[in-house]
């Protein structure tokens, strides 16, 4: 039961009068690297969403650490999806990492120098300290996803949900995003993060699971990131290299 | 002119103004980053209703009361604006399109049957509609202060709640700031601030000064706290300006001189704010074509 980071027991969710995701129900244990996979529509962001409370649930049961979310926001760090905020935003990027401290500032109360201190250390961790005093307008996508990161990091979490922190990023970047992912997960930590690309699922995560608008697979990727569960999920055509790039499948329909 | 200035009653109207200016500056503001900025002009127009109806109940003009007509039909028009805009097809900018100009029109039908009443005439709710603010006895300026130093102390209160909810919402719900809770909060301070406005900028112009002020703030800042400063200080300074210079005229109309003080620092803030204004982006543009070693194609002679 500790283990238990995540418990989602027939899941549903809906945007106007279609449903787009049902049945979802599975457990995530601690110290995992969780990806979630699936076609565009598929319902990862709305699963995101969904169970922490950003969209309303149609029915099921979401648990975290054996409790409701709103019990333990604070021991959950999310990243969004870059695109979802307003860049042109007027402020800076240590700024931005100070709103992950938000929560333990207190409501009503200014961040303290240790605060931008701990805010700084987060940015310097993803390698962005020469940015900390950067207008958010002005960095580059990649910049300002590792900006995101270092926010959720700052928060010291125990579960991280990401939504596609790899997308559109520069090689660089992602390198730096997986090697603290890899981090986190040593630090006995919990990641769930949505993924786009098939290509680095082996390498990346040590669980997959493969969404469309119901899990169709879900387990240890080296055992349910196969062709057929691949193809099976997807359904359409689509194409995807193995790990030694030797086994190449397109799959039509 | 020197008799103007003695008059303490135009004092109190001025001050009242500056107040009303800066609190509109500071949740315009919000409004700007929370991209709604018409939806305070909606607000306004559907105010008007509420006023008329608020009179016709009690019979007499009593500006509290009115006040809270007001607020009520705004509320109103906004929940029907956020119902249309979940429940239908139709766009949020069409649904305020469709409630502004409805509860407007309703508001001068009911505006023409409160003049035919007994007293109606003389009421003065005309001024409602362009905003009369000589017209304003001393409660509603010491009804209008209190409220607006309300409004602008919880902004100031709640500076980096309300940072946070303003860039990032799902993030906050995430590391426990209530958005319902933030999102009402917000809605009571902008129709605060619409509802004690009116009477002195009137229900047509009042939205003028919740927009103009944070858009011309943004040409001078890169930062959140010095824009809602600015824009504090740009909608007082249009807020007691126009009043004085509308004070010059008998009976002119406050809200128009209002709009149009706040319309002056707009245009010079544009022109040569140091944050993206036209004549700095110019100059940057041209030292930069010099550095390149950039020389303009003349066309040579002779040939076309």
């Amino acid at each position: 039961m500790e283990n238990k980071v995540v418990q989602v027991r027939d899941l549903a969710a809906a945007y106007r009068k279609n449903t787009v995701l049902h049945d979802v129900t599975f457990e995530v244990e601690k110290g995992t690297l969780t990806g979630i996979v699936g076609p565009n529509g598929a319902g990862k962001s709305t699963l995101l969403n969904t169970i922490l409370d950003l969209h309303p649930r149609l029915s099921g049961d979401v648990k975290f650490f054996g409790k409701p979310f709103k019990n333990v926001k604070k021991k959950i760090g999310y990243v969004p999806q870059r695109g979802s905020v307003d860049w042109d935003f007027p402020t800076t990027a240590i700024d931005v990492v100070t709103m992950g401290l938000y929560g333990q500032i207190g409501r009503l109360r200014r961040p303290r120098r240790h605060h931008r201190e701990k805010a700084y250390e987060a940015l310097r961790k993803m390698g962005m300290e020469f940015y900390a005093d950067r207008q958010i307008s002005q960095l580059s996508g990649g910049q300002r996803q590792r900006v995101f990161l270092a926010r959720a990091l700052v928060q010291d979490a125990d579960l991280y949900i990401m939504d596609e922190p790899l997308a559109g990023v520069d090689a660089q970047t992602e390198q730096a995003i997986m090697a603290i992912l890899k981090e986190l997960k040593k630090r006995g930590k919990t990641v769930m993060v949505v993924h786009h690309d098939l290509q680095t699922v082996e390498e990346y995560f040590d669980s997959v699971l493969l969404l469309n608008r119901k899990v169709m697979h879900y387990g240890k990727t080296k055992e349910v990131f196969n062709r057929e569960n691949i193809a099976q999920t997807y359904g359409g055509n689509m194409r995807w290299f193995g790990k030694e790039h030797r086994d190449e499948f397109t799959v039509h329909e | 002119m020197s008799s103007l200035f003695m008059s303490s009653n135009l004092q109190w109207v001025l001050v009242s103004t500056l107040v009303l200016g800066i609190a509109a500056g500071l949740i315009g503001c919000l409004s700007y980053w929370k991209k709604q900025s018409l939806m305070s002009d909606a607000l306004a127009h559907a105010a008007l209703p509420g006023v008329v109806l608020a009179f016709l109940l009690i019979g007499e003009k009593r500006l509290m009361v009115l006040i809270f007509g007001a607020a009520v039909s705004a509320l109103i028009g906004a929940l029907f604006i956020q119902t249309i805009r979940s429940s239908t097809r139709i766009t949020e900018d069409t649904a305020m399109g469709i409630i502004l100009s409805v509860f407007y029109g309703l508001g001068i039908m009911l505006l023409t049957i409160a003049n035919r009443t007994a007293g109606g005439n003389q009421s003065g709710l005309e001024n409602f509609i362009f905003g009369q603010a000589a017209s304003m006895v001393r409660s509603d300026m010491f009804t209008m202060l209190g409220l607006s130093t309300v409004v602008i102390f919880l902004i100031y209160l709640f500076f980096k709640e309300w940072k946070l909810y303003l860039f990032d919402p799902s993030f906050a719900q995430g590391s426990g700031l209530s958005i319902k809770g933030m999102n009402a909060l917000y809605m009571l301070l902008l129709v605060t601030v619409i509802v004690i406005g009116i009477q002195a900028v009137g229900v047509i112009l009042i939205a003028a000064l919740l927009i103009i002020p944070p858009v011309s703030a943004r040409y001078w800042t890169k930062t959140l706290h010095w824009m809602l400063l600015l824009s504090a200080g740009f909608g007082g300074i249009a807020g007691a300006g126009g009043t004085l210079i509308s004070s010059m005229g008998s009976s002119w109309p406050t809200g128009p001189f209002i709009v149009l003080a706040a319309a002056s620092i707009f245009v010079f803030s544009l022109l040569f704010g140091k944050e993206k204004g036209i004549l700095i982006k110019y100059v940057q543009f041209k030292y930069f074509q010099k550095q390149m070693g950039y020389k303009p194609h003349l066309p040579s002679k002779g040939v076309n």
